[in-house]
Formats: structure tokens, C-alpha cells, sequence
């Protein structure tokens, strides 16, 4: 996404030998990265909401647009699990069904008590905006203790022990989410019938805003020493205990940082669709998420963004198709994992200041001497031996 | 009464172990959880479904035509999408694994619809008669073919030629290569026997639940899948013990009335299971080498 | 045997500090310490009444046939294995309860056998993880960008800088560690483990696949290791002229056993030493 500055002074391209230039080639300061980015996220937002308002983007439209967003939240959510933590988790719906069920019960329970009306999420007012913010924390806070309660037994397990225990995890809050009113007589989540009154607090641009702080926290958090202690497990987890990192405080962290983060983006998706019912949270959805990650590329925030903008996108415009769509999808699943294992973008990430900065230094693909394969520029599929 | 609990959870039990097998012994011998697995049994319903109800032939016509269109599809589906993977990330293969899922699911919705299909009774003996009990005949029949179909695997496995093969490269596929083994065809074998299984399990599940529908195979699958785990997967015994625990868990629930919650149990059973003995019950535990 | 003994006079002359002495070394408490160390796997003893006592600067070999149980050693040093019988010390604390990163920070760094780098993150990424420990800020600063975030960050990027030159690796800084070459990936443990700022240095076969002039040089650099961070070094290594040319003592390990103990000198002479293991090397 609009975040993916690489926060250090990475070269262009690594050649694997000396870098002679390395010191003396032009880069942005930070500020002046963090600057570029954020202007370019106002931009994105303002743009978006002026087409919205100027009536260039219809409700239908603007609604698969925030529907968009919301996926992008779950897929670099669930990246960090899968892609720099490198676990299987297959019950990401069932955060994001925690913080749904968090988000919008909290919010329909406050404005009872603070006698807002449903009207006035609409409009907008301050107080709204707060209870809405306030809401989605308790969303995402609901899916980070459903993220600790499973992480704890889950993450001892190995590989593919884990990914079936999420499962099952998931299963079970949905069951729990669908009976807990009618067996156990609590009036929380409305059962089968499904949990209805969810004011439509989610707009276009809380959405965006959302993604683009999600982004920005998930990319600060990777590149600090957090984020490289969960590498470092991902890519071998014996050397990393050897290494002195605290392999369950980590992964517990990846793992709720990744539950946190599906809260929210449950929390935007109930006041999208304004009801909420447990079998929207099945197994297929823990997986449809799961696709966009795999198929964008694991570890790549800008690959699970792009993917899951396609992926939400796309059976929208096909909808005239409705009967082929989903053999489409199946086939085009099957091909791309056939003929690109690593997915679309495997791990490149996209970064706006550097590209800015290459054009700084006039290094263009076609005035480079050494013909890098594509998609090498960040140095982590380039195969170089000095 | 409670005779009659306890052959509907062996009744449920030899479903879910014959399915489980499947996802077993594909994951003993290429470590994949095979997702398509589930939806396999679907396409043995609508078989059967087809050659009863629709061209009115002979119910053991029926079984054959089902168990052979379900050996063929695993052998096939592991041919066309799992096959060009061997060497790739395992992740690839899973998410393979789910496109195919989604494709048999949604083909099937396209060419059958949505709706369920009603599947002929099998045979007009219902019940049968041991002493006082009325016994019902299904459920009987079920026990019976999953124990033979598991002897009988388990005979295949250990004696023959091709059972070895199996067990040397789900050791070790490249020291079995060496070894002179055809992996490919050793793979396609496994697919083939778990595919048959399923097959079985299809037509003993339109048994016992009469119905084929285009999503039957996920939840069913999902359970097997369970208990699988449970057992220990790559367990051939473990899918069996493992199938039987889940099968009588759901039925010891609903018979406590509390049916709506028998999803919830057997998966809390697995997480429980899971976290006592991390590789399931008859699982070996491995150890990475430091 | 060849002409390292030239090699090792020379350094052992120029060492200074007193306590780079292992003998008085000793007086003080052992940085690291085994007392009848032993591990059974499932009735097999794979380790039996294994003891060392460690000076703070002392460099020690463990040798010993493949199998002998010298990486189950180092396994059960630093936790990884939890011993059957006996106690491990690591400056006089007792490991039994720790973690193995535990026991890293109590100041125990090992490298291993078959490399294990963190081989899609960068060579400086890699000798960052091992200063994680050392680097305070908490999730939240790092997260919110806070100015104690890049204070912290370019001081350590600084230092992992530093530590790359000891090897002469900062030209590798940002090549990605899996696709350095065999030699460098080798030195690349080392440092990562130098990172989490140990007392005593594990090397487990840290000259394996080198060619002569390679060992000559990692050698030297053990060596230098050992004077610039004033730290105990235990190897286990088969290359005997990497033993005996940089090694103070000497431990020669036999199914589980050590069967002798003594300066390289004492083991070279050893029948048992080379009944066991010298003697099958010299028939090359």
C-alpha cells in the first residue's frame, strides 16, 4: 500500500559486491518519506471522497469500494500471520467475526445510552466519530483476546496442527455466535436471524483511513526489532531461539497483532452491511482471505493489497456472469498457483520514495549495465555470489 | 434404545473413517490436506443419484459407478492440479487444493443446482431383526463395509508391493526415487485407494442421509478432516479411532438434546485433543535435528 | 603436525590481560561450568558424565568420531536439550529452568552445524535480530515512529555496521543472507551470535567445507575474537589443525565420554586419543 517505505537506506539494487555508491547516493530523509506517503494517502482520500460526493462514484460503487478496503485490512492483516510469521492460520473469519459482533454491539449499546439515533451516523458529528473509533478498538480488542485464548495452545503446534486448530477455533465461535441467545438466553448477537439495528457507520473514508493506519502500524511494526524477531522465526526458528528471541512472546504477538487488526476491519465490515449473521464467518471465508494473501504473495503487503482489491472487485463486475464466475475463480486459483507458486508478486513490496529516489539518482532500469532480473530491486530475489 | 445410540455413532463413525482415511494417506505420502477430498464424496452422491434416479438402473450399479467416478476424479484431480506441484511451496499445493474444492462445488452447482438431490433408497431392507432388536439394516451395512474396507487397506498397506512403495515415500520420496519406486505412480495409487474409499463413504453416507447437494462435501469433509487429526494424520488406525471419537461425540450430544451445539463439541474436542498431544493420538512426534 | 604451533606462540605471547591466562583465569568463578552432564534418549545414554569448567578467555576444543555426542553437548549447554542428569552453570547461575533464549541471555551464543542464518532477511538484519535483546524501545515507540525509534535504530545499525567489519562483511550488509557465499554464511553465525553480546561462544564445526587458507583465516579471526571481546570460546571441530592450532585445552569425546582432557600437546600423544579417532586421521 501508499506505506511501503523501506525504512532503511536499503541500495537500489544489490549487486552482492562492494557498494561503492552506497554512501554517496542521494536518498530522502525519513520525514521526507513519511511526508511523500502521507500526501499521497490525503490525496487518495480526498480524491476518493470528491468522486463520491460529485456523484462520479455511485452508492453501489462506493460500496464495493469500502468493501474493497475492508478486504485489504483482512489480507494484510492475515499476512502477518502467514507471510512474515510464516504460520497457516485458516480461521481468520472468526476475528473478524469477533470484532463484527464487538464493534457493532458495542456501538448499538453506547448510542442507546448517549441517545444518538441511527440517522446520526450519517450525517456525522464528533461524538459519532469518537463512538464509531471507540468501537472499532473494542472490535479489534475482542479479536486480539480471541487471538490470545487460541494463540497460547495454538502456537506450541507445528505447521499444519496449527492451521486446523484455528480452524476449529473459528468453527466454534461461529456455533458459539449462533446459539449463545437462543440456549443461553443473552440478547447479544440476535442468533441465526442475524444481529440487525447496526447504524451505517462506515464510509469511504473511514475505511481508507483505516487502511492506511493498519499499513502503517503493520509496516512499523515489521520494521523495527519486533517485526525482525518475527523474521527471524519465520525463516528458522531454532537459529532465532539460539539468537536470544523469546520465540511465544513473538509469535503471540504476530498472532494478535494479526487478530487485532481482522477485529477492526470486522468492526467497518458490520457497519458496511448493517447485519450481521454467524454463517457469513464460515470456513470459506477464513479461506477466501487466506487466497488473497497466497495469491498477492506471502510477506508482500502491496501483493495481499492488490490481490485483495481483484479479488473483491472482480466478482462484482462479473456479476452478469453469476453461474461461471466462481469456476472462473477456481480455474484462475488453480492456474496461478501452478504456473506462480510464489504468487503474483512473491515478496517485492512497492515503495513510492523509492522510486522517487531513483529518479533522484537518474537510476532507470534501461541505463542499468547489469541486466537485473525483474523484480530484484528490493534485493530479495536477486541471486547474487560476490 | 441405547443400543440404537450406539450404532448410529458407529454409523457416523465408519462414515467420517472412511473419509478420514483419504485425507490421511494423502497427506502421509505428500503432506497435503487435501481440501478437494471432501468434495469428492459429493461427486459420488450425485452418481449414484444419477444412475438411480435418473436413468433408473440398479442400485449396484449404482455403487460401482460411484466408488469408480470417485477413484477416477482423485486420480485425476491429483494428475492435473496437484501433479505439476510436487516441487513447489506446500502452501501452493493447499491453496490448489482449495481451488479445486471451490471448482467441483461450483460445477456441481452449475450442472445439478443448488438444490438437494433426493438419492434413492440403495435397497428396501430396512431394518433387521437380531433377537428382539430391530436393528436398521443401513447402519449395520456401514459398520460392516468399513471394517472389511479397513482390513483390507490396512492388508494392502503392510503386504503388497505397492503398500510398501507407499510407506517408502511417505518416508522418503527422493530415497524411494532412488530406490527404484515410481513415485508418480505409487502417488497415483494413493489417490486412487483413497479416492475409492471416499467413494464408499459416499454411497454409505446417501445411505444414511438419503441426499446430494453441491456443498455436502465440506462440512462432511471438514469433520473427517478433524478427525483425522484427532487420530494422528498419516495414522491409518488413527483415522479409524479418530473418525469413531468424532462420530459418537456428535451423537452422544445430540442425544443429550443439545444438537445445535455438536459442531462446536467436536471441535473443542480437537483442540483439546490437540493441545494434550500435539500430533494427535497415534501421531509420532518428530523432533527437528539441531 | 603442520606449522601451526608457529601460528598460536605468537598470540599466546602478545596476550597482555593477566586474566587471558586460563590458568588464573580460573580462580574466579567459570563463565561457563558442566558438572556430571548427561542426557539418555529413550534408554540410549547419548551423553554420559560430561564436566567443564570454563575461564572467562579460555578457547576449548571438543573433539571426537562422528556420533561421539558432541552437538548433543552443545544442545544441552544451551538448553535446547533438557539434561537427564547433571547441572549446567553459565557464571555460576543455573540453566535448568531457562529457555533456550533464556540462556542466550545469560550470555551463552552458539553457531551450528548445518548453517542456520535467517536466510531471506538481510546480512545486517541478521546480526540486528541478535542485538533485539540489547535494543529497549518497546512495541509502541517502534510503531508510532517516536524520535527514540530512530535514535535506537541508527545507533545499532551503527554497531551491527561495526561488527560486520570485524570480518570485513559490510559490503554484504544488505545482500540477503541465504545468498551469500558458503564462507561468508559461516562467518555471518558468528557475528549474529557475537551480536547478543555473549560470555562464552559456541562453535559447532565452524571450519567445516572451508579450504586450508579459509581456516587459516577464521583461525586468526577466533583468535581475534577472543582479544577484542574478552570472551570463552568452546568448538567442536574436526579439522585438527584448527584444534590444535588455536585450542588452550582439549576435550576428546568417545560415545558419550570424554576419554582424555589436556593441551593439544598431551592429546596428540594420547594411545586412547588415537585408538579412538587421531589414529584413523594419520593414516591419511
Amino acid at each position: 500500500m501508499e506505506e511501503e517505505v523501506m525504512t532503511e537506506k536499503r541500495p537500489i539494487i544489490s549487486t552482492g559486491g562492494p557498494q561503492p555508491a552506497a554512501g554517496k547516493r542521494r536518498s530522502l530523509s525519513m520525514p521526507a518519506r513519511y511526508a511523500i506517503n502521507a500526501v499521497l494517502v490525503l490525496v487518495i482520500l480526498i480524491l476518493g471522497e470528491l468522486m463520491i460526493d460529485g456523484g462520479a462514484i455511485n452508492r453501489y460503487q462506493s460500496t464495493v469500494l469500502e468493501q474493497v478496503g475492508i478486504y485489504i485490512i483482512l489480507a494484510v492483516s492475515l499476512n502477518i500471520a502467514t507471510g512474515y510469521l510464516g504460520q497457516l492460520p485458516l480461521g481468520h473469519a472468526g476475528f473478524m467475526s469477533m470484532g463484527a459482533y464487538g464493534c457493532s454491539i458495542f456501538i448499538i449499546r453506547m448510542s442507546e445510552v448517549l441517545g444518538i439515533g441511527a440517522r446520526d451516523f450519517v450525517t456525522g458529528s464528533p461524538m459519532t466519530f469518537l463512538l464509531v473509533l471507540g468501537g472499532l478498538v473494542v472490535g479489534g480488542l475482542c479479536a486480539a483476546v480471541a487471538g490470545i485464548i487460541i494463540g497460547i495452545p495454538a502456537l506450541r503446534l507445528k505447521g499444519d496442527y496449527l492451521a486446523i486448530i484455528t480452524l476449529a477455533f473459528a468453527e466454534i465461535i461461529r456455533v458459539v455466535m449462533l446459539n449463545i441467545d437462543s440456549v443461553l438466553g443473552f440478547e447479544l448477537t440476535g442468533g441465526a436471524a442475524g444481529l440487525t439495528g447496526i447504524p451505517g457507520y462506515t464510509s469511504f473514508l473511514l475505511v481508507f483511513g483505516c487502511v492506511a493506519v493498519v499499513c502503517f502500524l503493520i509496516h512499523t511494526m515489521m520494521k523495527s526489532r519486533h517485526g525482525r524477531a518475527i523474521l527471524a522465526i519465520r525463516d528458522n526458528e531454532i537459529a532465532a531461539e539460539a539468537t536470544g528471541v523469546n520465540t511465544t512472546y513473538y509469535k503471540t504477538l504476530a498472532f494478535v497483532a494479526s487478530a487485532f487488526f481482522a477485529g477492526v476491519a470486522g468492526g467497518l465490515y458490520a457497519g458496511c452491511v448493517g447485519v450481521l449473521q454467524p454463517a457469513v464467518f464460515g470456513f470459506m471465508k477464513s479461506i477466501e482471505i487466506l487466497v488473497m494473501v497466497v495469491l498477492g504473495g506471502m510477506g508482500s503487503m502491496l501483493g495481499s493489497a492488490l490481490s485483495a482489491t481483484v479479488l473483491t472487485i472482480l466478482p462484482e463486475a462479473l456479476r452478469a456472469f453469476s453461474e461461471y464466475r466462481m469456476i472462473a475463480y477456481a480455474v484462475v486459483l488453480v492456474l496461478v498457483m501452478i504456473f506462480r507458486p510464489q504468487g503474483l508478486l512473491g515478496s517485492y513490496d512497492f515503495s513510492l520514495s523509492r522510486i522517487i529516489e531513483r529518479v533522484m539518482n537518474r537510476d532507470f532500469p534501461w541505463s542499468r549495465k547489469s541486466a537485473a532480473p525483474a523484480g530484484a530491486d528490493d534485493g530479495k530475489e536477486a541471486s547474487h555470489d560476490a | 434404545m441405547f443400543i440404537t445410540q450406539v450404532l448410529n455413532g458407529l454409523q457416523l463413525g465408519s462414515i467420517y473413517a472412511l473419509v478420514a482415511l483419504g485425507y490421511t494417506m494423502v497427506y502421509g505420502i505428500i503432506l497435503l490436506l487435501n481440501f478437494a477430498h471432501g468434495d469428492i464424496i459429493m461427486v459420488g452422491a450425485y452418481v449414484s443419484w444419477l444412475v438411480m434416479a435418473q436413468l433408473g438402473l440398479n442400485p449396484v450399479l449404482a455403487v460401482i459407478l460411484s466408488v469408480a467416478a470417485c477413484t477416477l476424479m482423485g486420480v485425476l484431480i491429483d494428475k492435473v492440479a496437484y501433479a505439476p506441484l510436487r516441487n513447489a511451496p506446500r502452501l501452493s499445493i493447499l491453496i490448489t487444493a482449495i481451488g479445486v474444492s471451490y471448482f467441483l462445488e461450483n460445477g456441481a452447482q452449475l450442472v445439478f443446482g443448488a438444490d438437494a438431490k433426493v438419492v434413492p433408497a440403495y435397497t428396501d431392507l430396512q431394518t433387521i431383526q437380531v433377537g428382539d432388536l430391530a436393528l436398521s439394516f443401513p447402519s449395520v451395512l456401514t459398520v460392516i463395509v468399513t471394517i472389511v474396507a479397513t482390513v483390507a487397506l490396512t492388508l494392502v498397506v503392510q503386504k503388497t508391493k505397492l503398500g510398501k512403495a507407499m510407506r517408502a515415500v511417505s518416508e522418503d520420496m527422493g530415497a524411494a526415487r532412488l530406490m527404484g519406486i515410481n513415485v508418480n505412480s505409487t502417488i497415483s495409487f494413493t489417490f486412487a485407494v483413497g479416492s475409492a474409499l471416499a467413494g464408499i463413504g459416499a454411497v454409505l453416507y446417501a445411505m444414511a442421509y438419503t441426499q446430494a447437494s453441491p456443498t455436502m462435501g465440506m462440512m462432511l469433509g471438514t469433520k473427517a478432516f478433524v478427525a483425522a487429526v484427532l487420530g494422528g494424520i498419516g495414522s491409518i488406525p488413527g483415522a479409524v479411532v479418530g473418525g469413531l471419537l468424532v462420530g459418537f461425540a456428535e451423537v452422544i450430544v445430540t442425544a443429550l438434546g443439545l444438537s445445535v451445539w455438536k459442531d462446536a463439541v467436536v471441535f473443542l474436542l480437537l483442540i483439546i485433543v490437540l493441545v494434550v498431544r500435539p500430533t494427535g493420538i497415534f501421531g509420532r512426534t518428530m523432533n527437528e535435528k539441531v | 603436525m603442520p606449522s601451526d604451533k608457529k601460528k598460536r606462540r605468537p598470540v599466546l605471547v602478545q596476550m597482555e590481560t593477566p586474566n587471558l591466562i586460563p590458568e588464573r583465569d580460573l580462580g574466579s568463578i567459570p563463565v561457563l561450568q558442566a558438572e556430571h552432564l548427561g542426557i539418555d534418549f529413550g534408554g540410549l545414554t547419548a551423553v554420559d558424565d560430561f564436566n567443564i569448567a570454563m575461564g572467562r578467555t579460555e578457547i576449548s576444543g571438543l573433539i571426537g568420531p562422528n556420533g561421539a555426542g558432541k552437538t548433543t553437548i552443545f544442545n544441552l549447554l544451551t538448553s535446547v536439550y533438557k539434561p537427564t542428569r547433571g547441572t549446567v552453570l553459565v557464571d555460576g547461575y543455573d540453566t535448568a529452568s531457562k529457555s533456550v533464549a533464556e540462556v542466550n541471555r545469560m550470555g551463552v551464543a552458539r553457531t551450528f552445524q548445518n548453517i542456520r542464518l535467517f536466510s531471506q532477511m538481510s546480512v545486517l538484519e541478521n546480526v540486528l535480530v541478535g542485538y533485539g535483546n540489547a535494543m529497549r524501545t518497546n512495541l509502541i515507540t517502534d510503531m508510532l515512529r517516536l524520535p527514540g525509534h530512530w535514535r535506537q535504530e541508527a545507533e545499532y545499525r551503527e554497531k551491527a555496521l561495526e561488527l560486520l567489519d570485524i570480518f570485513d562483511m559490510r559490503k554484504y550488509a544488505d545482500t540477503q543472507a541465504g545468498n551469500l557465499p558458503y564462507g561468508a554464511q559461516r562467518r555471518l553465525e558468528i557475528l549474529r551470535a557475537l551480536a547478543t553480546g555473549p560470555k562464552v561462544l559456541l562453535l559447532d564445526e565452524p571450519a567445516a567445507g572451508m579450504n586450508p587458507a579459509e581456516t587459516e583465516e577464521l583461525m586468526e579471526n577466533i583468535l581475534k575474537i577472543r582479544d577484542e571481546f574478552q570472551i570463552a570460546i568452546l568448538l567442536i571441530e574436526h579439522d585438527m589443525s584448527l584444534v590444535m592450532g588455536v585450542c588452550e585445552v582439549v576435550g576428546v569425546l568417545d560415545y558419550g565420554k570424554i576419554i582424555a582432557k589436556g593441551t593439544p600437546e598431551q592429546i596428540q600423544n594420547d594411545p586412547r586419543v588415537i585408538e579412538a579417532y587421531l589414529g584413523k586421521q594419520e593414516v591419511k
